[in-house]
């Protein structure tokens, strides 16, 4: 039978309902996958029991394809089959890579088209198909674990990312066979992992040391969003660095000259590797370092003398924290966290300097190898919809209704509250006069039903509606929330196609107390609301039947109309505008009706007299058809 | 009347209760829906409702209610690995008939 995970009380999804959504961390060096189970983020391993897969993809010249560990040990051999560190040509072009100092060991293709080609033994690939072989292989590693298809995974990818190397993350996962709920950039979910979007608004650091690259970013979480304000980095300075010094200072205590072959230096890299690993937690460790000559050399390293060796890098990562902080306008004194990512971030000297730099404790309680995938495991786990709607945080429903003003200061809810995002729902509206050209879009957020007891997000107009008939223009009004909680909001007269948009900072992320007001309020003034609109509704109808009427009677109504006719008329009028300027619904409802009876007469006049003026001058024949 | 835990179900219950950082106990309990009539509710519980019996397994409190301690009765939870996959089962001996894939059950 099927394997169970536990509940949150009251959530238990029927049975085949519970939808299996995955976090994966696409990384340069390496790549994981998560998921939440039984209320906890984990990570996914493989059958040796590791978590992390290499992101390197081997090409056989008999199409093989091999990815992870295997891949990873043959590089050396096969370089040029060999993709290593894809990621870094991900959404670039052949121009960028040459303009990028860094060297890639691959054959590039020639072709025409601005996409570089990695000439392989099995043919050409691109950096998005490497990739796509990447999520394959953790797309399998998660059905398998889960026993079920997937319905969907958040990624992440470096928060200066733009949009062609998202785009091209994208495509790879298309190209995996995964559904994309959304793409978070890697601090987001770092900060998400920690439970920081439950918390406080703030600013946050998150600090990502990994093996190769390291990447530095400063987030604002207001609003239920989280604002990347300043991100900075060195993508050629991570762990791998602190393994060749260390090599380097074993060599130079062994005797061993620079001239190591590259079976040898792979070795000591590799030994460098470990011992830096133990000094983490010892404070001594004992080392023994053979030679070529197949003699020993014995000694010992402590953790100050590896500290000194690798105070150089460690300030190097220094100087990139410093420029986020000047470019984000943060002060020392405004950050609340320090979020530790990264493998090398558990250099206790590393911990040390950040946290001194920063002035604060950094977070490190979950392991800083696996915070990405779990926070974006996390964020599929809700996207997916998982979680009851209820329990729902602030950047994933619409705390309060959006919608926009119509005649009459009356607010037309488009999207209600508590709908989960990303949402798109689309309203048809309509002009209110004859020949109106322009049409004012104001949109709104709350629950009350009149426009002074909303909160105005925006205003926008919608122009070059061509001249119709009141009522005869289709205006579809298009409200977008993104993931993130960005409300974009279309106008467009669909006859014409003339169209207007505005996009709207998600200002409606209120405190939670100011929400509860708001809900509050839209209870204890049920009753009132709903009289009052339906007053206004009145009204607005009182409006449209004067207006009409009064163009008519302007055009035609000394012609079709006898004095004492107008006479009548007028007085209706009369009192149909004394009944609207009150606040009786029903007086409004009589005189409307009242006007509209001694007007029967004069519209069917009008009818037919326009009609005739159609008529006149043809035969019956040239109507026929 | 019995419902029990086996001591490596019990482990992990308290590992994830542990993690959760609190909880009554564990819910047992089965709803009517899905393929084959009934499927099973495992849930983390905060508040232990007055009609609910209490088991203790392995230091791990137990919680079913009555309407559904008339399905379970004799059920034995077990946490198994079946290659990647991990979770629980249900070992229930009223257990008539399940569709395929187990989720859901008839007595």
């Amino acid at each position: 039978m099927a394997l169970l995970q536990i509940s949150e009380p009251g959530e238990s999804t029927a049975p085949h309902q519970h939808r299996l959504a995955v976090g994966i961390d696409l990384g340069t060096t390496n790549s994981l996958v998560a998921t939440v189970r039984s209320g906890v983020a984990v990570t996914l391993p493989g059958l040796n029991g590791d978590s992390m897969v290499p992101s390197v993809v081997r090409y056989h010249s008999d199409g093989g394809i091999e990815v992870g560990e295997s891949a990873r040990a043959a590089a050396p051999q096969d370089p040029e089959n060999t993709i290593i560190s894809v990621k870094r040509l991900m959404g670039r072009s052949l121009a960028d890579l040459n303009q990028q100092a860094q060297r890639f060991p691959y054959a590039f293709a020639k072709t025409d088209s601005s996409v570089p080609r990695i000439v392989t033994a099995a043919g050409e690939v691109s950096a998005v198909e490497v990739s796509a072989e990447i999520l394959k292989l953790l797309r399998l590693r998660a059905e398998e674990s889960l026993a079920g298809e997937l319905s969907g995974a958040v990624i992440t990818v470096p928060a200066y990312f733009d949009d062609a190397q998202r785009q091209a993350t994208k495509d790879a996962a298309r190209l995996a066979g995964i559904n994309v709920l959304r793409l978070l950039n890697e601090p987001t979910a770092a900060a998400v992992a920690y439970g920081l979007d439950r918390g406080s608004e703030g600013v946050h650091v998150v600090y990502d040391l990994g093996g190769g690259t390291f990447d530095v970013s400063i987030l604002r979480f207001t609003r239920g969003v989280f604002e990347v304000l300043a991100t900075a980095g060195d993508s050629a300075l991570g762990g791998d660095d602190f393994d060749h010094l260390l090599a380097q200072w074993l060599m130079a205590q062994a005797g061993i000259a620079d001239d190591l072959g590259h079976k040898q230096l792979r070795a000591l890299l590799h030994q460098a590797r470990a011992v830096k690993e133990q000094l983490s937690s010892e404070l001594v460790v004992a080392v023994e370092v053979v030679r070529a000559d197949g003699s020993i050399w014995a000694g010992d390293i402590d953790r100050s003398t590896f500290n000194e060796i690798i105070t150089p890098l460690v300030k190097k990562t220094l100087l990139p924290c410093r420029r986020t902080l000047r470019d984000s306008g943060v002060s020392l004194e405004e950050i609340a966290d320090v979020v530790m990512v990264g493998g090398s971030t558990r250099v206790p000297l590393v911990r040390e300097q950040v946290g001194q730099f920063f002035q604060c404790q950094p977070l490190v309680d979950i392991d800083p190898d696996k915070v990405v995938a779990i926070g974006a495991a996390i964020q599929a786990d809700i996207l997916v919809g998982n979680k009851p709607d209820n329990e729902m945080l602030l950047l994933d429903v619409i705390p309060l209704s959006l919608g926009l003003e119509t005649m009459g200061a009356l607010v037309e809810k488009v999207v209600p509250r508590n709908t989960t995002i990303p949402t798109t729902r689309a309203q048809e509206f309509t002009t209110f006069k004859d020949g109106q050209t322009a049409m004012s879009i104001h949109v709104l957020q709350g629950e009350r039903e009149m426009v002074d007891d909303c909160r105005s997000l925006a205003r926008f107009e919608l122009r070059g509606i061509p001249a119709m008939v009141a009522g005869a223009a289709r205006i579809l009004v298009t409200f977008q929330v993104d993931a993130d909680g960005l409300l974009s909001v279309s106008a467009e007269e669909t006859v014409s196609g003339v169209r207007s948009s505005i996009e709207v900072k998600p200002s409606y992320g209120l405190q939670e107390s100011e929400i509860e007001t708001m809900l509050r309020d839209s209870f204890t003034h049920a009753k009132e609301d709903m009289s009052v609109r339906a007053l206004r509704e009145q009204q607005v109808d009182a409006d449209r039947v004067l207006v009409s009427l009064a163009a008519a009677l302007a055009a035609d109504g000394d012609v079709l109309l006898s004095a004492t006719e107008r006479g009548v008329i007028d007085v209706n009028i009369n009192q149909l505008q004394q009944a609207r300027m009150g606040s009786d619904i029903q007086a409004i409802k009589q005189a409307i009706e009242n006007l509209d009876q001694v007007t029967d007469s004069y519209a069917q006049r009008r009818m037919d007299a326009s009609v005739k003026k159609v008529l006149t001058g043809h035969r019956l024949d040239d109507f026929k058809a | 009347m019995a419902v029990t835990l086996t001591e490596r179900a019990a482990t992990h219950v308290s590992n994830f209760f542990a993690k959760r950082g609190k909880g009554a106990g564990l819910r047992l309990g089965v709803r009517t829906s899905g393929c084959s009539g009934m499927a099973y509710v495992l849930e983390f519980v905060d508040a232990v409702a007055p009609e609910d019996q209490v088991f203790e397994a392995h230091g791990v409190k137990v919680v079913i209610d009555p309407k559904s301690m008339l399905y379970l009765d004799g059920t034995e939870l077990d946490f198994v690995k079946e290659g990647l996959n991990e979770g629980f089962k249900f070992n229930n001996p009223n257990v008539k008939d399940s569709c395929g894939c187990g989720e859901s059950f008839t007595v």
